[in-house]
């Protein structure tokens, strides 16, 4: 069998767009956590950020007839979230651990609420049309990339285009220097007439934009529907996806497309029925995610103001 | 040279600057002012106020009373950013750096002149490039902040200043982190920058580096400016007098030490930092059962680095440490603190906040090293009444002020809380105490108990080991002076040996 | 006399009475129940129902008559031991949020352990799967325990994947090597009778497991705060570097902490195989081990606040399916509910500084 042959298999393509299928969502709220930990905010909040994301998209959309109202409506709900944290993690200086785990049960609570209020309990489950794959003229025929990136939903193309423009604000503008040195050196940074509490805040606001866009993801591009804590763990996941990328977001990228592999490869590996039961099929990107750690925390280095709550005053002991 | 005229107006004066922490008085109406080309010294012992009063002057702190003129303009700094607009830079102790970011980015932090939204850094290194033309001041902009070495980065800190725009530049002991060759060509720079106009505020407690650098020297002592006098009419010795008052230094050990058997000893010890620093270098020495060795040396040389190993909380990379026990001397290197407590060691650390206290109340503070031992718990039980009557009389016996054994002890203030870590340390009547910067932070009173309370150990036939930067402790209380210099011993004296000059050369390198 | 401070300085008049204290911290507390009912009665109002009525109902199915009473209760028993689980890590600075994989394994392993052991008397038999589900539940969140003080691994990230792995673990083995013979369902043969409890109240659910829950509690508090071990516990995840310069070996300290999380989360998992489900079923947890999180947080980490805030909490949950009955309101309210006390709690902060603020100026 040739190269070639296997390249254009259905199978392989099928697998292929799969993989960024599943990688977006995860690469999304990473590339979220991303700016909060840049400026030193441990966002565990993730999870319950990117299931609002999905809900309120969803809800958005079924409610106005537009998946792009949907995707508005999920990023702003991110954004909402994104407010509180900072109120309680900025303002308040509250333990940033403490909030996100509160908000990510919160929101489990809020969106099936919510979701009941909307459209019952009733067994039919609501659907959108979810974005149809739109093919790039030329590139799509490319192999292994053309599948990988330009067979897919509208949606994948506006978060691809995300990884370069979050590449030049965190690396290239004067907004990620001030990100920067607030996540190292609040204290510097107040002394360069950068305020600490609003950069902070503002990563907090983006990330949360980009987390709910994210979960919106899942729910307008990946299946058409909400389903009850639907992200089943992805925020945590990409809590590692960021770390394993180095808080980069070429490296968010790559790291999270490896999980989408993976996470195509069990779901190819159920359809197929390789004889593995499925359930540890299903526990790969999670047993991953482990890996990961093992391998990778400790190794890159954390901001150094990462998790500490900064408070103005103390500089002037 | 000194540059200044009298036609233009003095770039920096302050007048009756008082800065109160609560009924501590950090700065006691002081008039301070420098004039342009100026380099002016501010002189003073730790905790003299030195830093307190260039905090106002850099924005951080806003005093209780007193003017501020900058160019003769009434200043009202509420902020770093206002300080900065009228041409203050400061260059603090620890750096104000970001270690991830490049020089030319570090620089330019919210600068708008650097670009809006995308920072042009090559007209940043070009700027940078001048300014280290004109002052000899070379610095590498595309390097990353981290990758510097320490002195390199003062260089930065100066330029940093420079390119946002300071005519009046404060640096905050910037020798402290320099090596002996370095100070010299940092010297230069200081001298030039003078003689371009900059006015320079200096703060110092290196007799020798105020007297061969400025042109004019200020003294704080206790928050109180003691004297302020062109440094060519002055000298060393009264400086001395002046920095350190005239009651102090008697030696308060009586000469009759009559130091008894090894008790803590380290052997050729080694330490490397987590960025792969060599902090001790070949570090041998002992104290003795009824001694104080005092181990002095400018801030940052290894003192503390060497206070942990000995403690037990820093492994060293090579090397032994030794502890006497009952059987004989034992090996303790790879022994925790836990170990080495049981041996009798009691650790009086630099950092109580962060090393010796826990956010619990004063009566679980004071048991925190001893609960395993009856009768303050039997079988792994705590005895609530036992600890109570314990707490009891640590405080009676240190005088600790509080309301009671229950009261939590972040409450209390700092010298009730170093009472208790004294107390709790002493108490158990230790064979080793390592006591770093006891009386940091400290008043007078205070002060002198701490003193007494060491000297009664010693009389009991403890051995201590104090570390401490202030030289007239070390002076007042050691029968030997260690002292250390880039993580080496250069030298030990013994009481009799000791002057001040012997001592001060030491400090700052040169070998006895 | 020396004085360590300036003449005349009179000492602090901080609140330092830990009666006090605690009355306060307990007044805030039902502060933030308060509060976060009055959001749930908007939600109530939004949904199209009155807030009265279903409060009504809800405070009904949760404590109206013995039976109601004696269904919350027996739900109060695995947050009581989830919530202890979290507490314990918590003191020890760990963060355990592994309580659901925990019970799920531990749960499993007693119910193996049961039915491999049918003849054996209760008195053998029951204490058997105790230790059975606290050893598993404890190997479990050691694995996390390890994985953090060995590799650095953030015990946060890895005690959640870990309870998905966990769980699907469990849904292998019950529709695979341990489904019941029947081979339906994904669960369990049923344990013989000798692995029950007795039950506590007649005509009710309501069994002797109860009594265990409130010994832990007991048992816990006394560990925290009448023992070496708790006081050693209680100051590494309070200061660990102080804790080393006191001597404490501060690893074996937090893996011990980790040990009894696990263990407790087991017993959680344990009390639900033995004392309602009367086998392991897949669906056996309703996210406990989440709950518990918030209910060690509203309990203060404290032993008998975490009874307190899971009995609250059982009857918030019990409640809130008679609610949903009684006035359609959906009974995921309880679960808003639940979050936002917490949310309220740590927000009292909030309250404090605008006071602050208020009196300022």
């Amino acid at each position: 069998m040739d190269i070639l042959g296997v390249l254009s298999d259905p199978v392989t393509i099928g697998f292929l767009q799969a993989t960024t299928r599943l990688a977006i969502p995860i690469m999304l709220a990473a590339l979220g956590g991303m700016f909060a930990e840049r400026a030193g905010v441990l966002n565990i909040g993730l999870e319950g950020t990117m299931l609002s994301g999905a809900f309120f998209g969803f809800a958005v959309a079924f409610a106005s007839g537009s998946l792009w109202f949907g995707v508005v409506g999920g990023m702003l709900a991110g954004a909402v979230i994104g407010l509180v944290l900072a109120f309680y993690t900025v303002r308040l200086t509250s333990n940033q651990v403490v909030v996100g785990i509160a908000i990510n049960l919160l929101m489990v609570g809020v969106t099936s609420y919510a979701f009941r209020a909307m459209f019952g309990s009733g067994t039919n489950a609501p659907r959108v049309t979810p974005f149809p794959p739109i093919e790039l003229p030329l590139l799509h025929q490319i192999p292994v990339l053309g599948p990988l990136l330009f067979q897919q939903g509208a949606l994948v193309y506006v978060a691809l285009v995300l990884i370069p423009i979050s590449w030049i604000v965190v690396t290239r503008m004067s907004v990620g220097t001030a990100i920067t040195a607030v996540g190292e050196h609040p204290e510097a940074a107040e002394t360069l007439g950068i305020s600490v509490n609003r950069v902070r805040t503002l990563c907090l606001v983006v990330s949360g934009l980009l987390t709910g866009l994210g979960g919106a993801f899942l729910s307008l591009s990946a299946t058409g529907l909400f389903l009850d804590n639907m992200t089943a763990g992805r925020g945590y996941i990409a809590l590692a996806i960021l770390l394993l990328g180095r808080r980069n977001p070429w490296g968010i990228l790559a790291a999270a497309m490896l999980f989408g592999g993976a996470d195509a490869f069990q779901l190819r590996g159920q359809n197929l029925g390789i004889g593995v039961p499925y359930q540890f099929l299903v526990m790969l990107p999670y047993v991953l995610t482990i890996v990961v750690l093992i391998g990778f925390a400790g190794k890159v280095r954390d901001p150094a103001a990462l998790g500490l709550p900064f408070q103005r005053n103390r500089a002037e002991q | 040279m000194q540059a200044s005229s009298n036609s233009e107006p003095t770039p920096l004066s302050l007048s009756g600057v008082t800065v109160r922490f609560g009924n501590f008085v950090a700065n006691d109406a002081v008039d301070f002012s420098v004039g342009r080309g100026e380099i002016h010294a501010l002189l003073g012992e730790n905790g003299a106020g030195k830093t307190t009063l260039m905090r106002v002057v850099a924005g951080l702190l806003v005093p209780q009373s007193g003017t501020i003129h900058i160019n003769g303009q009434r200043a009202d700094l509420r902020s770093p950013l206002d300080a900065a607009a009228l041409g203050v830079g400061m260059v603090h102790q620890h750096f104000m750096l970001i270690p991830t970011l490049t020089v030319a980015q570090n620089v330019c932090i919210g600068m708008r002149r650097a670009g809006r939204f995308f920072p042009d850094l090559k007209a940043v290194a070009r700027e940078l490039d001048a300014i280290g033309e004109r002052y000899g001041l070379r610095v590498d902009p595309n390097a990353l902040v981290g990758d510097l070495t320490v002195a390199s980065q003062q260089r930065v800190e100066i330029v940093k200043a420079l390119y946002r725009g300071a005519r009046i530049l404060v640096l905050d002991e910037p020798t402290a982190v320099l090596a002996p060759q370095e100070v010299a060509g940092f010297f230069r720079v200081l001298r030039t920058l003078a003689e371009a106009g900059t006015a320079i505020v200096f703060i110092s407690h290196k007799l020798d580096e105020v007297m061969s650098l400025s042109h004019r020297v200020s003294v704080l002592r206790h928050g109180q400016l003691v004297a302020s006098k062109p440094t060519a009419q002055t000298n060393p010795a009264e400086l001395a007098r002046l920095m350190i008052g005239q009651d102090l230094t008697l030696p308060q050990a009586d000469g009759s030490a009559r130091p008894g058997g090894m008790a803590i000893e380290v052997r050729a010890i080694g330490y490397r930092d987590e960025r792969d620093v060599a902090r001790l270098s070949d570090v041998s020495l002992a104290a003795h059962r009824g001694e104080i060795v005092g181990i002095a040396g400018v801030d940052g040389n290894g003192q503390q680095e060497l206070a942990e190993v000995l403690a037990g909380l820093l492994a060293p990379r090579s090397g032994q440490v030794l502890m006497a026990s009952p059987g004989g001397p034992v090996d303790v290197t790879g022994m925790g603190p836990g170990g080495r407590i049981s041996l009798g060691l009691s650790h009086i650390p630099e950092d109580r906040q962060r090393t010796a206290l826990v956010d619990l109340s004063i009566a679980e503070n004071a048991v925190l090293e001893t609960i395993d031992r009856r009768p303050l718990s039997h079988h792994g039980m705590i005895s609530k009444s036992a600890i109570r009557q314990f707490a009891d009389q640590l405080i009676a016996r240190n005088d600790v002020r509080c309301t009671g054994p229950e009261q939590r002890i972040m409450t209390l203030s700092g010298g009730n809380q170093q009472k208790v870590v004294l107390g709790r340390a002493l108490g158990r009547d230790p064979s080793v105490i390592v006591a770093v910067q006891p009386t940091r932070g400290l008043d007078i009173g205070a002060t002198a108990f701490v003193h007494q309370q060491l000297l009664a150990q010693r009389a009991r036939g403890a051995a201590i080991v104090l570390v401490s930067t202030e030289l007239d402790e070390v002076l007042a209380l050691s029968d030997r002076i260690v002292v250390m210099f880039a993580g080496r011993v250069i030298g030990t004296l013994s009481r009799a040996e000791v002057t001040l000059e012997r001592l001060g050369a030491m400090m700052t390198g040169q070998a006895a | 006399m020396s004085t360590f401070d300036a003449p005349g300085v009179p000492v602090p008049a901080v609140v330092v009475d830990a009666n006090a204290a605690r009355r306060t911290e307990i007044i805030s507390s039902l502060i933030a129940v308060g509060l976060a009912l009055a959001v749930g009665a908007v939600l109530i109002l939004a949904w199209g129902a009155n807030p009265l009525i279903a409060y009504g109902a809800l405070v009904d199915g949760a404590f109206g008559s013995w039976n109601s009473l004696a269904e919350t209760l027996l739900r109060s028993i695995p947050l009581t031991f989830t919530g202890l689980a979290i507490a314990i890590a918590f003191r020890a600075g760990a963060f355990n949020l592994g309580a659901e994989g925990q019970l799920f394994l531990a749960a499993t392993a007693s119910a193996v352990v049961g039915l491999m052991l049918p003849d054996l008397p209760g008195v053998l038999l029951i204490p058997t799967m105790i230790i059975t589900a606290m050893v598993v539940g404890a190997l479990w969140s050691l694995l996390a325990g390890v994985l953090k003080l060995r590799f650095g691994a953030n015990e946060l990230i890895t005690t959640i994947m870990l309870n998905y792995i966990a769980i699907f673990l469990v849904s292998y083995l019950l529709r695979g090597p341990i489904q019941e013979a029947a081979g339906f369902l994904p669960q369990t043969e049923r344990l013989a009778a000798n692995a029950r409890f007795p039950a506590l109240i007649e005509g009710t659910r309501l069994h002797a497991g109860v009594l265990i829950a409130l010994l832990a509690v007991g048992l816990t508090h006394f560990a925290l705060w009448h023992t070496t071990w708790g006081f050693r516990l209680r100051v590494v995840g309070l200061n660990a570097r102080a804790a080393l310069n006191a001597g404490f070996n501060v690893t074996a300290i937090t893996l011990s902490a980790f040990l009894l999380s696990g263990a407790l989360a087991g017993m959680a998992g344990y009390m639900e195989v033995v004392g309602v489900q009367r086998r392991m079923i897949e669906n056996l947890s309703p996210g406990f081990g989440y709950t518990g999180i918030i209910v060690a947080l509203l309990g203060r980490t404290n032993p008998f606040g975490v009874l307190a805030a899971a009995i609250l909490f059982a009857g918030l949950q019990v409640g809130g399916s008679t609610m949903q009955a009684a006035s359609g309101v959906p009974s995921t309210l309880t679960t808003i509910v639940q979050a936002l006390v917490v949310l309220f709690v740590i927000g009292r902060g909030a309250f404090d500084q605008l006071f602050a603020q208020r009196k300022g100026s």
